[in-house]
């Protein structure tokens, strides 16, 4: 495609420009950040129980809502009804918004004054303020990630596998857990980690839902807010590279087992 | 023109049936299976055998008419424990699981003890020849071997009949012999089998029964020598090849070039080249291939048959001439050389055909 020297010139120079992009802004923050910063903020407990409490709030929410989420994505793979199309915008919905939007809405259903809200106290699972809230605000606003991926995979499952399980005497549900979703198991996965990362980055609709206990973005925001850039860096470096090594090590896992597959066959 | 003989209640029965699906449709199919026929359903690709077979198996709902399983109306019942195995065309192999545990799907632990299933996993892959293949993926197994580990896994329902789409149609020629006898070996251990396919030689050395569907409808259905010798139309008709086919005793001849001769009714011998091993078998000549002459003729061709006209018909733009030669032989002419060597019924006759022309399929 790219003919003359000109234009591959002009393409790699863009191309360098955009990683240069991503890329600078994060490299600076962590060469900004001294060693004696690194240590003393991973000896600060407050920045360490945020991190668990965010790492696990969203582990929570992908375990919670990817539980229902995934058989949504089979079923929008798999049939055929009318509004379908409109369902698939819905899935979607939660990335448009504004995430602060997604708060505010959120907190209309969850907040101590509904049903919902009540029950939560009752049962000792207060949203608001509340770890179960921030669950949910990292649920809603990263699950399309999960639905996208799987729906994906699902449909990458050629029908007909299905079609002779079921011919071979399994049950819908056993064709499922047996051809369907080892199938898409990589879609799945791919999908299970992004709504992590999504969840555990999530700062407008926690901060709306719950300011306290502090999820690591709200703590970073508060530390910018009230002792400015050079207090907040730190923290933010480091929840960075904590997310990062997870994520690696998750692509990792997911590649792994789709290597030794692939090998397999 | 197979061994094993069916027994006469009909295990499988169509009521006309209509299927729709997409572009395809078949109206108004009838037609009963009896318990241990083999059935083979032929027609042109694309004419909806495919979806028929769905319609068994109950992956499509069929739009009228009802299907009977041992009487039983099992036209809306759900697709497991119909009892109706399928073998689609692509085979459909699981790709995450191995050959052995493909053929293990169909069996719940639930139903099985551990040994008693990899008991039977043995047996079918002994059945189908594929014991040294169990710990394979799909994926690096050929056609044949997939073929077998997909029949294998069917057969592993334990269904009432077994339904085949195109199972030879993605197989090289030796390929496809050996499936033959393997399919054979399927049929003989009592399953009742709906084979579909567009070859008629398939279908002539597979089964005792054909039925024969065009433009969705079935238009003949019965015995293959029936169905061949006396079609009830054009489309029937145009499968006409299957004429001469003969079962045949076959002897080696001349081993460095491959040349046998096949003895029908140990009358006629027809020389073929093929390959070696075998006992029986049919042989094919291709009407197009047969020169008919007066006197016989000095060529290349090795077979040559002297035989007397016993009948002579208008067929499509030409004429096809019946020639006993102590089997008949049913040869095609144009209506100029009909007349030209006034080929009427009583007149003697030589056919020549090079051997290479003969096509052999063993049994």
């Amino acid at each position: 495609m790219l003919h003359n020297w000109k234009t591959s010139l002009l393409f790699l120079f863009l191309s360098g420009l955009i990683l240069l992009f991503i890329v600078a802004p994060l490299a600076g923050m962590f060469l900004q950040t001294t060693g004696a910063q690194y240590a003393e903020t991973l000896a600060d407990e407050e920045v360490l129980r945020s991190m668990r409490l965010t790492l696990l709030s969203s582990l929570m929410g992908v375990i919670i809502f990817g539980m229902a989420a995934i058989p949504l994505a089979y079923v929008l793979a798999r049939k055929q009804f009318p509004g379908k199309g409109l369902v698939n915008g819905l899935v979607d919905l939660p990335v448009v918004i504004p995430h602060s939007a997604a708060g505010i809405a959120l907190l209309g259903v969850i907040s101590r004054g509904t049903w919902v809200g009540q029950a939560g106290e009752a049962a000792g699972i207060p949203f608001v303020g509340g770890m179960a809230g921030i669950v949910v605000a990292m649920a809603f606003v990263s699950i399309p990630f999960l639905i996208n991926a799987a729906r994906d995979g699902f449909e990458a499952v050629p029908e007909k596998l299905e079609k002779a399980a079921l011919n071979l005497g399994a049950s819908p549900w056993r064709v499922f857990f047996t051809i369907s979703l080892p199938l898409a198991r990589r879609h799945v996965l791919t999908g299970l980690t992004m709504m992590w990362a999504r969840g555990l980055s999530e700062f407008g609709a926690v901060v709306i839902i719950a300011y306290h206990p502090m999820v690591t973005p709200v703590l970073i925001w508060e530390r910018f807010a009230s002792f400015g850039l050079a207090y907040a860096r730190p923290v933010a470096a480091v929840f960075v590279i904590v997310c990062l090594i997870v994520f690696v090590l998750m692509r990792l896992l997911a590649g792994k087992q789709v290597a030794s597959r692939h090998s397999e066959e | 023109m197979n061994s094993s003989t069916p027994i006469e209640h009909p295990v499988l029965q169509m009521q006309n049936l209509s299927v729709r699906f997409r572009s395809f449709a078949l109206e108004d199919i009838s037609l009963d299976v009896r318990q241990g026929d083999y059935l083979a359903l032929l027609g042109v690709s694309g004419a909806g055998k495919t979806v028929l077979l769905e319609a068994l198996a109950g992956l499509v709902k069929p739009a009228q008419g009802r299907i009977l399983l041992n009487g039983k109306d099992i036209t809306r019942d759900k697709v497991q424990g119909r009892g109706i195995g399928l073998v689609y065309q692509d085979l459909s192999l699981f790709p995450h699981l191995t050959a052995y545990k493909n053929i293990a799907y169909p069996m719940r632990r639930r139903a099985f003890t551990g040994n008693e299933l990899h008991a039977r996993v043995d047996e079918l892959a002994r059945l189908v020849e594929v014991t040294h293949l169990l710990d394979r993926f799909p994926g690096t197994l050929s056609g044949g071997e997939a073929q077998r580990v997909a029949l294998a896994r069917t057969l592993a329902a334990d269904p009432q009949v077994l339904l085949l789409d195109e199972p030879l149609s993605n197989l090289d020629v030796k390929l496809k012999g050996e499936l033959r006898s393997v399919l054979r070996n399927i049929h003989r251990s009592g399953k009742t089998i709906i084979h579909v396919t567009h070859d008629f030689m398939e279908a002539a050395t597979l089964a005792n029964m054909v039925a024969v569907v065009e433009n969705g409808r079935l238009i003949q259905h019965g015995n293959p020598e029936e169905v061949f010798r006396h079609p009830r139309n054009e489309f029937v008709a145009r499968f006409s090849g299957i004429k001469n086919l003969f079962p045949c005793r076959v002897e080696e001849y001349s081993a460095d070039q491959g040349l046998h001769a096949a003895y029908v009714n140990d009358m006629v011998s027809i020389y073929y080249i093929g390959r070696d091993g075998h006992k029986h078998g049919y042989v094919m000549v291709p009407q197009e291939d047969i020169i008919v002459s007066e006197n016989p003729v000095e060529s290349s061709a090795i077979n040559q048959l002297q035989g007397v006209i016993r009948e002579a018909y208008l067929s499509g733009s030409g004429m096809e001439l019946v020639v006993d030669t102590g089997v008949p032989f049913v040869v095609a002419v144009s209506r100029q050389s009909q007349e030209k060597m006034k080929l009427q019924p009583g007149k003697e006759v030589w056919l020549s055909f090079k051997a290479a022309a003969v096509r052999f399929m063993d049994s």
